[in-house]
């Protein structure tokens, strides 16, 4: 049942997008995040939905994965929609049924902010889907540098990062396993009223609980005896490089960016 | 019970990139009674396989009879508690899965999911902690102050506590020390002679395959590469020995004096016993077949 989910899962393949530099990665989807925003009519919205479906294709992850691992988000994005369907009050009367009024703002608003949401949810997809966990510490870790000027533990915030992203996949194998060893013991974690249901939580939630603290200090202990000792002076294995294709996809975003503040009402 | 794996299939992670079967045209019978060995490499399939057995896993092609009911790909399954009730499951490191505060509560947990009063509960739970060989002071205590030998035996009795009619084991004895294994195998082939349980045991071991399965299934890249008698698999040990895989130390010995001695013995001798009145056969006669 976990076998579905794909947030912090890495899907690997050769692509533009997989080779790009991690550093560039980020920034392109901060920047995006940040030019959402700026689409607010039919044309600039649809812009920017052709613009994510091409880095899509272009990462060569399969739509149907995408679309299987984003399923229960799916859901929340149509409860968006449907909470802005009924409690916007402006504009015309679109119809009237029973005590349900849908108004004409109601359901633009509704549909461009869960678009708008869900277009978010797929490039943030796209960059955990390809890019290592590792790789995103470290262009975070060099993105961040400037902030140790500041005594920002900038490394000690990656390595806690890299390693949490790292568990992600572990703990769902690991939630996996006990869900089927205290299922074989008659829990029902799938059906049965909400009040029954929670208390079958506990036969899983205690047990995770006690793995990940002992996983936590074997971790401690194993980096210990291998003289791990902070960031300071470690070189890096593994360097960043920045190449024409990141300064070109970044120059792409930019221009998209123009055209949406061009077309914007 | 019987249980009966018809062609299965199984395919972990349907619909992504990672997609591959794990296990394919697995059929393997197992008639009330039977005490079953699987045997195979690490990632061969063996786990995938038990989990058929209870229908925690349906399989994506093919189909299992448990008992009366009949678990097919193309069916959501309903009720399946009796099932969950009757094929008790021993994981892999059991002892991850304790939760409650002491282990008398812990070994309750089962019982009384399927319905049993909390009373006799408690009474199977005073039973089953004899039965794994811990005092029973141990079930007042709290299941995350016992060393890792006991918490396996505590995990153990919670799914006897079940009293299923076929017991399940996923290398019950991994990492404990061999006094303690032979303690828990022992343990487990007396409750399957005495309750007359059906028993699957995986097991790297094969002195214990040899030593108390009456059908041996070999798993190899998520197929049955053999089955048969511990007789048949191990006369015939060259296609184990290809796949890597080991036979019993007797048998062993019994290949390499063959070799070095340039005879055969009539048989192939799966006990010390069996095998030392073979030799004192040979000898007595004085030549070898
Ligand atoms: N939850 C899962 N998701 C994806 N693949 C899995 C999962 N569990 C097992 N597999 C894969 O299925 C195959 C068979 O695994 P299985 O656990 O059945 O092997 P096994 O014979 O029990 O090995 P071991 O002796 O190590 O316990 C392996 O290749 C494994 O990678
Ligand atoms: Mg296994």
């Amino acid at each position: 049942m976990m076998d579905k989910m794909i947030f912090g899962r890495y899907v690997p393949a050769e692509s533009v997008i997989h080779r790009m530099d991690p550093r560039s990665k980020l920034v392109l989807i901060f920047l995006f995040v940040c030019i959402v925003f700026l689409a607010n009519n039919l044309l600039t919205y649809g812009l920017l939905t052709v613009y994510t479906f091409f880095m899509i294709a272009l990462s060569k992850v399969p739509i149907r994965f995408i679309y299987t691992g984003l399923k229960p988000v799916l859901l929340l994005v149509i409860f968006t929609l449907f909470l802005h369907l009924f409690l916007t009050k402006e504009g015309e009367v679109l119809f009237r049924f029973g005590w349900i009024t849908i108004y004409e703002e109601g359901l633009r608003q509704g549909i461009f902010i869960s678009l708008r949401f869900f277009l978010l949810i797929l490039m943030t997809s796209i960059l955990t889907l390809t890019t290592t966990p590792i790789e995103i510490t470290d262009g975070l870790e060099s993105l961040l540098n400037p902030l140790n000027k500041v005594k920002f533990p900038v490394h000690e915030l990656a390595l806690m990062m890299s390693i949490s992203l790292r568990f992600i996949p572990t703990l769902m194998q690991e939630t996996d396993k006990i869900m089927k060893a205290q299922t074989a013991r008659g829990a029902d974690f799938t059906s049965g009223p909400i009040k029954e249901r929670i208390k079958t939580i506990i036969p899983l939630l205690i047990p995770l609980f006690v793995s990940s603290f002992k996983r936590a200090e074997e971790l401690a202990v194993a980096m210990e005896s291998r003289g791990y000792r902070g960031g300071e002076g470690r070189t890096k294995y593994r360097q960043l490089n920045w190449g024409l294709k990141d300064t070109a996809m970044l120059a792409m975003l930019a221009a998209l960016a123009l055209v949406l503040f061009l077309l914007r009402t | 019970m019987d249980i009966s794996l018809q062609n299965v299939e199984y395919r972990y992670q349907v619909n992504t990139p990672f997609e591959r079967p794990a296990i394919k045209d697995v059929s393997i019978d197992i008639p009330s009674g039977t005490f079953l060995a699987i045997i195979g490499h690490t990632g061969s399939g063996k786990s995938t396989v038990l989990q058929h057995l209870n229908a925690l896993l349906k399989p994506t092609e093919g189909q299992v009879v448990i008992g009366e009911r009949k678990i097919i790909p193309e069916k959501k399954q309903k009720n399946l508690k009796e099932i969950r009730q009757r094929v008790g499951i021993v994981f892999q490191f059991p002892e991850h899965q304790l939760f409650e505060e002491t282990v008398e509560k812990d070994i309750c947990f089962g019982p009384m999911n399927f319905g049993v009063s909390e009373e006799e509960a408690k009474k199977r739970a005073r039973a089953a902690i004899g039965q794994v060989g811990l005092p029973e002071e141990i079930l007042s205590k709290s299941p995350f102050d016992l060393s890792g030998g006991q918490m396996r035996r505590v995990a153990i009795a919670g799914v006897l506590a079940m009293e299923p009619d076929v017991i399940v084991l996923d290398e019950p004895t991994a990492g404990l020390d061999p006094r303690g294994r032979k303690e828990i195998m022992d343990m487990f082939y007396s409750l399957h002679g005495t309750r007359g349980l059906s028993t699957v045991l995986v097991t790297h071991s094969m002195e214990d395959a040899s030593r108390y399965a009456d059908q041996i299934v070999i798993m190899h890249n998520g197929e049955v590469y053999k089955k048969g008698t511990p007789k048949e698999i191990f006369s015939s040990p060259e296609g184990l020995l290809k796949l890597g895989l080991d036979v019993p130390e007797v048998v062993r010995f019994q290949l390499k004096m063959e070799k070095s001695l340039n005879i055969r013995l009539s048989k192939t001798c799966l006990t010390m016993d069996e095998l030392t009145d073979e030799i004192a056969a040979v000898m007595k006669r004085g030549t070898a077949t």
